[in-house]
């Protein structure tokens, strides 16, 4: 018993180091400032516990009984043919099977109480979130190597910076331009993908006043290690006032032509601030159809459900002249294609008559201080002239 | 030169003289030391005149142990490409602060850390783990060779030609930029139009076809080759882990086969499988990739569970604690190792029940990987344990696989990976089981069976100095990723803003110097071995007193393994034989029939080779010639009935003579 | 169990009465390839894995028409019926060939494999066709994801009969040559595995892409 009293002690004693190498840092996974990171940080440590409650024995016992059995100590029984115990059986299957017990029920539990997709139910502990509470609407789309975020209800929208009051809900709708990225905002909640032609959601709130930092946190590509953007925590006021500086600033408006424009490769993109948004622009983007002419995944989605357009609709495929593609350094086996958009009633904004307004955009690859030439084919390339 | 230049193309494809990386000062550099280095090295074969012996009694060699062996080799030799890489991540990690672009540029490092994980994956562990199973599986259940081979041999050299395809991609091209496991869009062509990911799946795929047919031969093997009373509850532990391992191996490739072979029609053909237009779906790859990934996770480690519990019970001088609750538990994860792939993707927006089905069934996962820990710790109990080089690995194991598992079942709770996925946390987590896990188990394995296969034991001193550094090398190099990850950092970034996190990359930088340290030791610790040989001489063929079949046997294993195929009545048969003052027979000999050796495995796995790379550089007219090249001679082999012969009585009874003798000089 | 008790005689290790048998002193030889069938047939599930792959792909993606055409716009049921005729009817034929090769009448074996092969080769003749209608129309694997799945699973499944055919007449070359010795049969037990495990994966693939993408 003393000897177990003494490990006790040791165990707290091993714990100490890691503390102070968490106290000394800006652990901001352990110390966030959104209601559902709490959350999360609360299920981190709850589930660490429950596990060292088996992990601290197990490593005390491993270092005693490779203490204690060795071969210079004589006095310690030695039992060559000693390998079962049933009751030992038991209780190295139960044991972990308890914690594992508890363990699920708590994730199982914790996974539907946090899934991103669900409306948050509280903003702080307490706090409940009722009808009236109108949650603030943000779209966000990851592009190569920025993060556009579209705020649909103020009619702005802003690359590389959000703003978000203290203690509303915020409603995300994620998407991506051209690769897969990860939305994540550490003070603020999980991160969830970023995926082209997809849609993925995440409900949160900030609690605290401050700039944080968001970024990418699934690799996408040469410019990825300087794709962040700060997250701006302030009162209702400050984000009225945050509205109204985007809406004056002379970034002009983010349509489809500068949508394209902005979505080509570029990275450690200064903010940028646009006073008015096309309103259509995330759905178009989501569905891939930004550039004019191109059939729209949800009509495409649609024409599919009710069996495709016969052999009709084989040759209704265009080739791209808007290639975002190029300027990775590709230079196609063959001519990329794309399905057209078709007149139909589907056909959401009339797209074809658009279509004259939009520029086409200069192909020229991207090269920057941390983008040398990608691969060997092209000689040619010249660096994108900086207008950004 | 735009004369010819269509010619050019059909020669060469697009592999051009700017493929030559003449503006890459690091990797001139490395490629004069690596030419350099080759040249000495085949200048002593050819000074030595040992290609003769090479190739007819190691390169075409059908016997397992050699096979294994040149496993082993090839798996240590692509560790220190492999390291090479980690150790240029960590120094630009370490100095990329403060507006600093570090010494890599983004399309370089990138490569690098895709490079490191496909390397260390596919071409240090799988290797390692291959050639253990590949020596120790027939000599532990009484066989004279596995059941396919031939077979043996073409796995080996096709592990090889895919490993040699990624050096080449050092010095010809790129390799991927992509990740290791190269998800789409950004790996389909449109987002890599280089060589890069051609390479990563050309290699991949050569690769895979050893591990596949290795996989089908080890399996017949153990089922089928058994000795006479060695039923399945009475294999070896490790025999077991192995079964279970390549029943993995058989059921999990064939799927990282057919998403590569998707992925490549999408590069090559144009389809629409992973793409963003055309109704393709990425997210189809990522699930696919990943029922082969988890997986793969315990392809790697069950061996190395096998190897711990060899060497448990063999230095607790004890048998092993509930040796059926650890079968049962080896079952268990096999089974449950199909069912947890999503855990890899929580934050691609599954509904909350399938994450919560996917994290728990992840931590009961855990369950029976206690067991086993349990049943290691009381292996240890009433045991009398020598401190030897393998169970020192195995202590360190216990106690650093733990702390992996605790961050793995963290990371298996959904809403809590939301916050750590993909950040530092994981890095420090997965290195967590595989250093923890993998490396250290087959650093013990090594040290382990090193003098059945060779003969003599290693060097104690450099394996110990090998052994301190990679520990603490381990710890210092990775619990402050497990710090960073907790401040948000995440992973494959090649340059930071946040000037406070450079301490934890300048620690992490010093522990892999550490490790850097281990691994020197542990090729001094080779060197010093061979030098002193002699005194390290096993003469009894069981220097550890050992428990299992494969110490009954001489130490190297004559060709034939057993002169006489081994009788087993219970677990553990070398011990009972020990037990019972068992003799070994001095006389009876019989001829013994034996596969002979060819060199079909190496030919085949060559032209692999050349047309992948034909492949890769759109070389079509020899692609075409190498894959008719490939078929002509796998069938010019089937043609070759005459694949075994019969070593002589009078040989064997020399070579017994000669144990004799051996066992008599040393007293025994 | 019995080999052992033949040779307690032999062992010449006893030290006490009840001392067990360690070793076989009086082996009989192994004939070579018994672990070849088990192998195979490892080999034929591991194949059989890639084809779930192709399936479930071709499960996800195979409504992505792309604005493009359906099954019911380019499948021809009747032909495809016709098709399956050959490859199950060569299944049969190759049944009969190893009820030839067990009473070891080498010709008639050869026959019945010619007869096979002819029918793989119409199998094969008739798919080509098949596609290159397809192909023709501009129904490419590239138009959609539906056809890239499509073509991928069919293909796959049309390279394996034609590997197939190759072994098949690489094996009655070696039968001409060497006869029906034991490696030659079971090599040949081993194509008919291979053969029948094809005409199985057909079986799913006419009734998962063809039969359901016309009647669905």
């Amino acid at each position: 018993m003393g000897r177990e009293q003494a490990l006790k002690h040791f165990r707290l004693f091993a714990l100490l180091p890691l503390l102070a190498l968490l106290g000394g840092c800006n652990a901001i996974v352990l110390n966030p400032a959104g209601d559902v990171a709490i959350q999360q940080r609360d299920l981190v440590i709850i589930s660490t516990v429950l596990m060292l409650l088996i992990i601290i024995p197990v490593m005390a016992l491993t270092v005693w009984f490779g203490w204690h059995f060795r071969e210079s100590n004589a006095e310690a029984r030695y039992e060559p043919n000693w390998a079962h115990s049933t009751h030992l059986e038991l209780i190295i299957w139960s044991a972990p099977l308890l914690i594992i017990i508890c363990l699920g029920a708590v994730t199982w539990m914790a996974t539907h109480m946090l899934d991103p997709y669900r409306p948050i139910s509280r903003t702080a502990p307490g706090q409940p979130v009722t009808a009236a509470t109108k949650p603030l609407k943000v779209e966000v789309v990851a592009l190569d190597w920025k993060w556009l975020f579209i705020y649909p209800e103020q009619g702005i929208a802003t690359v590389n910076e959000m703003a978000a009051p203290v203690g509303r809900p915020i409603d995300f709708k994620i998407s991506s331009s051209s690769v897969m990225n990860a939305f994540y905002v550490p003070a603020l909640a999980g991160m969830i993908y970023a995926m082209p032609g997809m849609q993925t959601q995440l409900h949160a709130v900030i609690n605290k006043p401050g700039t944080f930092k968001g970024f990418s946190a699934n690799y996408s590509g040469d410019g990825f290690s300087k794709m962040y953007f700060d997250f701006v925590a302030v009162d209702d006021a400050g984000f009225d006032k945050w509205v109204a500086d985007a809406k004056a600033s002379n970034g002009g408006a983010l349509g489809r032509t500068e949508y394209l424009d902005l979505e080509r490769p570029s990275e450690a993109v200064p903010v940028k601030k646009f006073a008015t948004v096309d309103p259509q622009l995330f759905h178009l983007i989501l569905n891939m159809c930004v550039q004019p002419g191109k059939m729209c995944i949800h009509e495409m989605a649609a024409i599919d459900a009710k069996g495709g357009l016969g052999l009709a609709g084989i040759d209704n495929v265009q080739s791209i002249a808007y290639d975002k593609f190029a300027r990775r350094g590709s230079s196609p086996l063959a001519t990329k294609l794309y399905v057209a958009s078709v007149c139909t009633k589907a056909a959401p904004m009339g797209m074809d008559q658009e279509a004259a307004q939009v520029t086409p955009v200069s192909s020229t690859p991207l090269v920057g201080a941390g983008l040398p030439l990608p691969g060997m084919f092209n000689k040619t390339f010249a660096p994108k002239p900086s207008n950004s | 030169m735009f004369e010819n230049f269509d010619l050019q193309k059909a020669i060469f494809g697009r592999l051009t003289l700017e493929s030559l990386p003449f503006h890459e000062p690091i990797l001139i550099v490395t490629f004069i030391g690596v030419m350099i280095g080759a040249v000495a090295v085949l200048g002593a074969i050819t000074y030595f005149k040992l290609w003769g012996y090479l190739w007819h009694e190691w390169f075409t060699s059908v016997d397992h142990k050699r096979i294994g062996a040149m496993y082993i080799i090839l798996g240590v030799i692509m560790l220190l490409r492999g390291f090479a890489d980690a150790i240029m991540m960590r120094a630009q990690q370490a100095i990329a602060f403060n507006g600093n672009e570090g010494y890599l540029p983004a399309n370089h490092f990138d490569q690098i850390f895709t490079a490191h994980g496909v390397i260390m994956i596919f071409f240090v562990a799988m290797p390692l783990v291959t050639g253990l199973m590949n020596f120790v599986v027939p000599l532990q259940i009484g066989a004279r060779d596995v059941a396919f081979p031939f077979l043996n041999n073409f796995s080996f050299w096709m592990t090889v030609a895919g490993a040699m395809l990624v050096m080449a991609s050092l010095f010809v091209g790129e390799f991927a930029r992509t990740g290791w496991l190269a998800y789409p869009p950004l790996s389909n062509y449109a987002y890599s139009p280089d060589a890069g990911v051609d390479y990563y799946i050309w290699s991949l795929q050569v690769a895979g076809v050893g591990t596949l047919l290795s996989g089908v031969n080890l399996i017949a093997t153990i089922v089928k080759m058994r000795c006479p009373g060695m039923t399945l509850m009475r294999m070896p532990v490790f025999t077991w882990t192995a079964l279970c391992t390549n029943i993995l191996i058989v059921a999990a490739f064939p799927v990282l086969t057919g998403v590569l072979a998707l992925l490549s029609l999408d590069r090559y053909v144009g389809t629409n499988f992973f793409t963003n237009d055309f109704g393709g779906n990425p997210m189809m790859y990522v699930n696919l990739i990943w029922i082969w990934g988890h997986p793969e996770v315990y392809i790697l480690v069950l061996p190395v569970f096998g190897v711990f519990s060899e060497v448990t019970a063999t230095f607790s001088g004890k048998k092993l604690f509930g040796y059926t609750s650890m079968v049962y538990a080896t079952v268990v994860i096999t089974i449950l190792s199909y069912l947890v792939w999503l855990h890899h993707f929580f934050t691609m927006g599954s509904g909350a029940s399938v994450n919560s089905f996917f994290g728990i069934t992840t931590m009961i996962i855990s369950i029976p990987t206690g067991a086993k820990m349990f049943n290691w710790l009381f292996t240890m109990y009433r045991g009398r344990i020598r401190f030897e080089l393998p169970m020192m690995w195995t202590m360190a194991f216990m106690l650093t696989f733990v702390i992996g598992g605790m961050t793995g079942v963290l990371l298996a709770v959904p809403p809590a990976d939301f916050v750590l996925h993909n950040s530092l946390f994981l890095i420090a987590h997965f290195h967590n089981v595989i250093i923890g896990g993998v490396v250290f188990g087959c650093f013990a394995g090594i040290a382990y069976w090193f003098p059945k296969v060779t003969g003599f034991k290693l060097d104690p001193f450099w394996g110990k100095m090998s052994f301190w550094f990679w520990v603490s090398g381990f710890y210092v190099a990775f619990m402050p990723l497990y710090v960073l990850g907790l401040m948000g950092v995440t992973r494959r970034l090649r340059v930071f803003d946040d000037p406070s996190l450079q301490i934890y990359f300048v620690v992490a930088a010093f522990g892999a110097v550490l490790i850097a340290i281990g691994i020197g030791s542990f090729l001094m610790q080779i060197y010093v071995s061979i030098k002193n040989r002699e005194q390290l001489r096993d003469v009894t063929g069981d220097p550890w007193n050992g428990r299992t079949l494969e110490w009954s046997t001489s130490s190297p294993p004559p060709v034939y393994n057993f002169a006489f195929t081994p009788v087993v009545h219970g677990l553990d048969a070398w011990w009972e034989m020990k037990e019972h003052g068992y003799k070994r027979p001095l006389e009876g000999f019989k001829p013994i029939h034996m596969p002979r050796n060819t060199g079909a495995g190496i030919i085949l796995a060559g032209i692999s080779a050349v047309t992948a790379f034909a492949l890769i550089w759109y070389i079509w007219w020899l692609a075409v010639v190498g894959f008719i090249a490939l078929v002509a001679t796998a069938i010019g082999h089937t043609f070759n009935y005459n694949r075994s012969f019969n070593i002589p009585r009078e040989q064997i009874v020399d070579a017994e003579r000669e144990r004799t003798q051996f066992l008599q000089s040393a007293g025994a | 169990m019995t080999t052992m008790a033949g040779n307690a005689s032999t062992a010449d290790a006893g030290a006490t009465k009840e001392q067990p048998v360690f070793y076989v002193a009086d082996e009989h030889e192994h004939a070579d390839g018994g672990s070849t069938q088990l192998g195979f047939w490892l080999y034929l599930m591991s194949d059989c894995l890639i084809f779930a792959v192709l399936f479930a792909t071709y499960g996800v993606l195979g409504g992505n028409y792309a604005a493009g055409p359906s099954p019911k716009d380019l499948f021809d049921l009747p032909l495809v019926a016709v098709n399956t005729s050959m490859l199950l009817l060569s299944s049969i034929t190759y049944g009969f060939a190893v009820l030839e090769m067990q009473k070891n009448r080498t010709r008639p074996m050869l026959m019945w494999l010619i007869i096979t092969m002819l029918f793989g080769a119409a199998f094969i003749g008739i798919e080509l066709s098949e596609f290159a209608h397809m192909i023709h129309e501009g129904a490419t694997p590239q138009r959609s994801a539906f056809l890239s799945s499509f073509f991928t699973l069919v293909g796959t499944h049309g390279l394996h009969v034609t590997f197939g055919i190759i072994w098949m007449i690489t094996l009655m070359v070696q039968v001409w040559k060497f006869g029906l010795i034991e490696a030659n049969k079971r090599r040949l037990l081993c194509l008919s595995m291979f053969w029948h495990f094809l005409d199985v994966v057909w079986i799913g693939v006419f009734t998962f892409v063809y039969l359901m993408g016309v009647l669905r």
